[in-house]
Order: C-alpha cells, then structure tokens, then sequence
C-alpha cells in the first residue's frame, strides 16, 4: 500500500484511488477513417512496462478528479503528480 | 537412462538413507544452437517442451528460466483445476487441459497429487444464479459436467458455508464441477521438467533473455545472460513479463500485468473437502493436504511486477471468507504472497504465432492459467512444431484483437478477476 499525493487533496491513502490504466492513449481524431489494426492499437494494446510508466489515477472516493502519475511498476515508488492536461514531466 | 520411480526404487534408497536418489533433471550449459527455445521455465513453458519432444519429436531444444524452474506463477497460484468456462472455445481449451491432467501422474511417472474435490462456484445475487445457470446448460452442451445446486444443496455438500439469509452477501445457490480440484503445484512443474530432461531438452536455469536477434520478419536467436542462443523457434511463456519479452521483439501485446494475491492458513485437520470459489466477493479457498487452507483474492488494479500487491485486497477477501466461513474466525495466517498475472481485455489466453516468423507467444492467462498448463503445453507445442495453431487453440490468435472476435469470459467464466 502506497501514499499518494493528490494534486488537488494532499496525501491520501491508495485505497481512496483508483487505477485508470496507461496515460496519454490519444483519442483518434477521425475514428471512422481507423483501420481495424489501428483500432486494436488504440483499443487493446498496452505497453506494461517494467520500469517507469505514465498512467492515470482517479481520486473515487475523494475529489473524485482524476489525474497522472509516473510510477515505477517495478518497485511501485511514484515518481511525479501531474494534473490532466499537463505535459508529462520529462524523465 | 531415466530410473522409474516405483515402490521397489524406494525400498531400494531406503536403503542407503536416500541420499543416492538420480538426479531429476541436469544442469547444463546452454550449446550454441537449437530448433527451438522456450523462454520461460513454469508449468506452461516445461509442458511445451515436454510434448514438442514427445509429440513433434524436438529433441534439440532447451527451456531457458530466468530464476529457478516452477518459481513464478507456478509455485504461486492457489493449484485450482475445472473446466466449467462459458464458451465453447474455452470449454474446448480447458477441458482438453482437464482430460490430460486425469491421466498425467501416470504418464509423467511423478505424481502431481491431482485430486478431483470438485469446484463449487457461489451465486449471492439474482444476476449471479442466471449466469451460474445459463453456465451450467453451457457446459452440459459442450459434454463438460456440471451441476447446478440449491442454497440447501450447496450447504449440504459444504455444512460449514454460512447459507444464512441475513449474511451481506447471502449464498442463493451455486454450481459444482465434480471431475474438478487441485493439484500440486511444484510437482507438476517437476515432473515436466524430469520428463522433458530424460527426453533430451536442456533446462537451463538462471539465464534471463536480453533481447531477441530479428533478421527482418524472422527470429534468428535469443540474447541472454549466459550468452547469445541461435534459433529458428522461440516460444514465449513468460506469464508476468510477456510485455517485457514483447517490447524487446518490438512486438506490441494487449497485457496489463498485475499482482494476484494468495495467503494460507496454518495447518488445521481436515475441515474443507472441496474448493469453494466466490465471484461477487473475490473468495476462494480450498485445503491442502498438508492442512493448510489455500486462499486466493483478487487483482490489484494497477500494473505492477512487484509481486506484492495492496493491503486492503487482502482484508476485503479475509472479510468475505469470514462471513461464508465463521468457523475459521480464530484462524491464523502463516503466509501470504503475490504473483504478477498478465490479463488481457477479454479475460482469455493468447497461444498464438505472432507477426514476427518463428516466435510464438503463449500468454494472458490472467488469474487462472495453472489449470491449463498440461492442455497448454500440448496445444503450444503443437503451435510451435506445424508453425499452425492446433484446431483447440485457434480461437485463441492474437489477430482477434484487430479482428473483434474475442472469447470474453470476463465474468462469464465464473472466475474472481
């Protein structure tokens, strides 16, 4: 279990969040000119990283806002809070 | 030359203190060239190497483990066997799993300890008994036997599950899968790993894979740390770390990786007979013959390889088991742990050849793939040897992500994600 630092709460408890997946998945500008393969890319494939990765995080039972994170998934030590819309702090 | 295990060889090295046993599998070091490698050395991946020697006739191959075999998933997972999925794809997969594990101590001449208690799946919800039901006349059809129980049928062949109407989550029937139960772990992964050794594979431990050599659309070797590997053949069954394996091929996969969380109990006189799985409440548990009560939870939300996993995760399914079984309130726990399971978005394994010529993935099985590990090896080596999915195992591709012909067996497949 892990401290996290809501950017617009403080430091809450992880119970009070709740994962949203990878960050900066861009919605497709044109969706009815997408391949199929294209589809797949944006819908399903995943990077998983083991090491730093950039995701989203949703404050549920707090502000309920949701925001990014870079964490280390291989040893689960957060590395930077950012607010959506921000650009990613660089590494 | 392999010795047989039998009552006369134990006898024999009763003997001498039982300090001359043969060697189960040898320690060697990795040759220059293969016609094929498997990357990883759990269940799944010492399986696929025991039938590509034995079915396809591959003699020339090795299994390289970055740890110790049987030490990831295989040695972690809560050692639950059934085959009462929803759709026929799966009914076909895992009962096809099923049907080896029934004969599989004999053939590997290593008993796996598989023991058909029976699976009981729980409903606590009106939504829970139709799919339970509507699961029940699924597998009926595909020739998989299952039963559907009342609240008074569940208490009967369970006495120590809670069946009172004003618990939270009040058991109103449930299913048993009787040919299903458990298995134990360690001994499968060993008794593959003997059986592959005596046919000539090399199980090479303590070697990671660092990269994989492309030669355009084809694999030509493996990078690892005891030196570079030529092959045609690479398959990978990596469970956790598939992603991992993926990015070093350039290949992109539909995984998250997640811990999976189980914790045993100190060790007890029989009292449960069975396994009994919870969906709506995140619940299994089962005893092991050494007494201990097995308990599994659920996923943690994030994507983690750190093999731990949340605090809350376990309390909220120490809540759920106590409120189904009071009886265990003052028990203690001795141990807990995590693994980190690969899931993809349909909740099914990928067996697949990839777009890349000689590699091959077998991965996804989220939170259940110890139940398949003898029909996956087989239908994997199947895959590797023909360069062909095997008829069980084609829906199983990874096009059908681009495709959307998935088998979703979220929820479905009564399994506690």
């Amino acid at each position: 279990m892990f401290l996290i630092n809501c950017p617009y709460c403080g430091e809450r408890d992880q119970q009070e969040f709740k994962a949203g997946g990878e960050a900066h998945i861009e919605r497709p500008k044109q969706p009815t000119e997408l391949s199929d393969d294209e589809w797949a890319e944006y819908l399903f494939m995943r990077k998983n990283i083991k090491g730093i990765q950039f995701e989203r995080w949703n404050h549920a039972h707090g502000c309920r806002k949701w925001f990014n994170m870079v964490r280390d998934t291989s040893n689960d030590q957060i590395k930077a809070i950012y607010k959506m819309g921000e650009k990613p702090p660089s590494q | 030359m392999r010795n047989k295990y039998s009552l006369f060889s134990l006898i024999k090295n009763a003997l001498s203190y039982h300090e001359n046993w043969q060697r189960a599998w040898k320690d060697p070091a990795p040759k220059k060239e293969y016609d094929a490698v498997i990357v990883g050395g759990g269940g799944h991946g010492l399986a696929t190497a025991y039938y590509l020697a034995k079915k396809h006739n591959m003699h020339n191959i090795a299994v390289v483990e970055k740890g110790w075999i049987g030490g990831g998933n295989t040695g972690r997972n809560t050692t639950i066997i059934r085959s009462n999925y929803l759709w026929d794809a799966s009914a076909g997969l895992y009962d096809h799993a099923l049907k080896i594990w029934e004969g599989l101590s004999q053939e590997l001449n290593y008993n796996v300890m598989f023991s058909q208690r029976g699976v009981m799946n729980l409903a606590h919800n009106l939504q829970d008994v139709r799919d339970l039901k509507r699961r029940t006349h699924a597998n009926r059809l595909n020739g998989i036997d299952a039963v559907y129980l009342s609240t008074e049928e569940v208490k009967k062949f369970c006495p120590i599950i809670n069946t009172s109407p004003d618990i939270r989550y009040p058991v109103l029937g449930g299913t048993l899968q009787r040919r299903a139960g458990t298995a134990r772990h360690d001994a499968v992964a060993w008794g593959y790993a003997r059986g592959a050794d005596a046919m000539g594979v090399d199980i090479i431990q303590n070697c990671e894979v660092k990269g994989i050599k492309r030669n355009g659309d084809s694999v030509e070797g493996i990078e690892t740390t005891k030196g570079f590997i030529k092959t045609k053949k690479v398959g990978v069954v990596a469970a956790g770390h598939s992603s991992v394996i993926a990015n070093m091929a350039g290949l992109r996969l539909p995984l998250e990786s997640k811990p999976l969380q189980a914790l045993v109990s100190e060790p007890v006189k029989p009292i449960i007979d069975t396994v009994v799985m919870s969906n709506a409440v995140h619940a299994y548990v089962s005893q092991s013959d050494k007494g201990e009560l097995v308990i599994g939870a659920g996923t943690d939300d994030y994507v983690s390889y750190t093999q731990k996993g949340s605090h809350q995760i376990v309390e909220g399914t120490l809540n759920a088991i106590l409120e189904l079984y009071p009886i265990f309130s003052r028990m203690r726990m001795l141990r807990q742990w995590g693994g980190i399971v690969d899931i993809c978005p349909d909740a099914s394994p990928i067996l697949s050849k990839t777009s890349i010529k000689g590699l091959y993935f077998n991965c996804g099985w989220g939170t259940g793939g110890f139940k398949a590990t003898p029909g996956s090896g087989d239908l994997f080596a199947h895959t590797i040897a023909n360069d062909e999915p095997h008829k069980l195992n084609a829906a199983f591709n990874l096009n059908r992500f681009v495709s959307g012909d998935l088998v979703d067996e979220h929820g479905a497949a009564a399994v506690a994600h």
